[in-house]
């Protein structure tokens, strides 16, 4: 297990290393710079700042720079920003998309599951069908149409619910935004766990434990759950990533300060180092989770031992 | 059993795996209806421009913000531009549905043609290349092709094929489990032994024979490709002014929700209506297409 971990980690370096490299290279490619504003800087004053910055340097230069202050935890000066370092900006907004992200993995998982079990359960039943012709539409529209659709019917026709901002995280400015989040989810856990679930019931362990007399909701709750729930685990991973870019959107859109606001904003201003410490917080954050998500696999189902990979 | 099925059913003819799928699917509802949804859409957005009164970019200066109605001739109503928006819809499904295709067909060539090569070769070539696919696999894609939109511009034909880089991986792997099957059978020795080249052999040979699994998949990436490109247009980084696209059309219903709530809601519907159907259509091809799931 521990070596298995430990060549995980390594394996997760490289992978690392190349999102950086290539998104460093992609962003000093990008035609324009930081500085062009709206008003023309005088010459002078840009090559300046561009000196002050140290963009003045050879590419590969200011890559090695980077590189080395990466190491060390610094994510550089953010350009349009300016009196606040990557570090900072990422620090505060972290918090926020955290909470916007547990909250919407616990909901995919808390409603997916139990409907995807009910739907197996009841299969070819009208609720059956019910709950799967939702979960396809759910799969099917994207989160930036299901996110202003909810906007408007519940914030604007309705007016039970704020359309937008954040208010320290009040539960009522919660709700949106973590449902428009998480339905995509809860659409794609349901169909999984339905059909794992239908998988483990038709299994021989699942007809010795009803052969032996124990009640339904045993055979259920103690034999069949867990393994039919093995799928949904190793969809994790996926689902967080899914999460986390669907929050880039769901940020814009309701208008709330986390990190995912950032991103789009910080490309098309050409804020190279918001973009590349964006880019490295959440690759390095998906990196993280999938490891996290292999290791409880592998700690949930016996069957699966990485010690002799 | 399928193979029997259609021996008894039709001994002279013999129907071909593509009759046999045809069939099937038009015994799926679902998916019938979806494929008679889409083309129905399709076929409005191609051809429904020249029936508006409207042009894409035509100003009525006596409609800004203008609801739906039937007198003024802007069944969807206008935006906030006074532009007629029905037949921004339209123009903005032609351009969804346009990069749908060329992007698939991009992922295709290159998942296809890469997934062939490492399952043919096999031993280390086959290793480093999958390998580098684990490594993009990896890889937080959404912000490496909205980087790519970033440093290129907006520029069309760049989100066709940028769309198509990313969307290959799966297409690979899934060739390349065909051809390592497939490249132990005798006709492919029978070909080595007539002398016939390499590229050849893939081309002729392994890829036509792979081709069941790849249709499927094909099905669907195309809800994935529009999806994604709605998104890079949502988020303002997609087509560009004066083409549209649904996606470019519900940023900016979003913005004018709460005084013109069908600008959001008539392009929405589209889309989402779309990706509905191509979804069934995707589940109920890889039924009909599939013999195991007889």
């Amino acid at each position: 297990m521990l070596s298995y971990t430990l060549k995980r980690i390594l394996q997760a370096i490289p992978t690392l290393w190349v999102v950086i490299t290539l998104s460093f290279f992609l962003m000093h490619l990008a035609p324009g710079g930081p500085f062009d504003g709206e008003r023309q800087l005088p010459p002078e004053i840009e090559a300046n700042l561009m000196a002050s910055y140290g963009l003045d340097k050879p590419v590969w230069e200011q890559y090695f720079t980077y590189m080395g202050n990466l190491l060390q935890g610094d994510l550089g000066p953010s350009f349009k920003y300016k009196d606040f370092s990557v570090t900072e900006l990422v620090a505060q907004g972290f918090p926020v998309s955290l909470e916007l992200g547990l909250w919407a993995i616990s909901l995919a998982l808390l409603i997916g599951i139990p409907l995807g079990v009910i739907a197996a359960l009841k299969r070819n039943s009208s609720v059956d069908y019910m709950v799967m012709g939702t979960a396809l539409a759910g799969v099917a529209i994207p989160n930036f149409v299901i996110a202003p659709m909810l906007a408007l019917v519940f914030g604007v026709f309705l007016a039970w619910l704020p359309v937008g901002g954040w208010n320290d995280g009040h539960w009522k400015n919660l709700v949106l935004p973590v449902v428009a989040l998480s339905i995509q989810q809860i659409a794609y856990i349901a169909r999984m766990m339905r059909a794992s679930m239908i998988e483990v019931l038709g299994s021989h362990f699942i007809r010795t434990a009803r052969a032996k007399g124990l009640s339904e909701s045993e055979v259920i709750f103690r034999h069949a759950l867990r393994p039919a729930m093995l799928p949904v685990i190793s969809y994790l991973g996926p689902a967080i990533a899914g999460i986390i870019t669907g929050s880039v959107v769901i940020e814009q859109i309701f208008g709330i300060p986390g990190i995912g606001r950032y991103f789009v904003q910080a490309a098309l201003n050409r804020d190279y180092t918001l973009v590349m410490g964006t880019v490295v917080f959440y690759g390095g954050l998906i990196v993280l989770f999938n490891l996290i998500v292999d290791l409880l696999y592998s700690a949930l189902d016996p069957q699966i031992r990485y010690d002799n990979e | 059993m399928i193979m029997n099925n259609t021996t008894l059913t039709a001994p002279a003819v013999g129907n071909s795996l593509a009759r046999d799928a045809w069939r099937r699917l038009r015994q799926n509802g679902a998916a019938t209806v979806s494929l008679v949804l889409l083309a129905v859409i399709s076929l409005v957005c191609f051809v429904g421009p020249w029936l508006t009164p409207w042009a894409l970019d035509e100003v009525d200066w006596n409609a800004f913000l203008a609801p739906p109605s039937i007198e003024s001739g802007h069944y969807a109503g206008t935006d906030s531009n006074g532009r007629d928006l029905l037949t921004r819809v339209f123009y903005g499904g032609q351009i969804s549905l346009s990069v749908a295709l060329v992007a698939t067909l991009v992922s295709l060539v290159i998942g296809v043609l890469y997934g062939a090569i490492a399952g043919y070769f096999g031993g280390r070539v086959d290793n480093l290349m999958m390998r580098f696919v684990d490594i993009m696999y990896s890889l937080p894609f959404m912000f490496m092709v909205i980087l790519l939109m970033v440093v290129f511009g907006r520029n069309i034909l760049l989100i066709y094929a940028a769309i198509g880089a990313v969307e290959w991986l799966d297409m690979s792997r899934i060739v390349r489990g065909q051809v390592l099957a497939l490249k132990r059978r005798e006709f492919v020795e029978a070909a080595h032994a007539l002398g016939v080249s390499s590229f050849k052999i893939v081309t002729r040979h392994l890829i036509p024979n792979a081709i069941g699994p790849v249709i499927i998949y094909v099905t669907l990436t195309v809800p994935k490709v529009i999806l994604l490109e709605s998104f890079l247009s949502f988020l303002g980084l997609g087509v560009q002014e004066p083409l549209t696209s649904w996606g470019v059309l519900i940023s900016e219903g979003k913005d004018m929700m709460e005084t013109a709530p069908w600008m959001l809601i008539v392009p929405s519907a589209f889309l989402a209506i779309t990706l509905l159907c191509l979804n069934f259509l995707g589940d109920g091809l890889r039924d009909a297409l599939d013999p195991k799931t007889r």
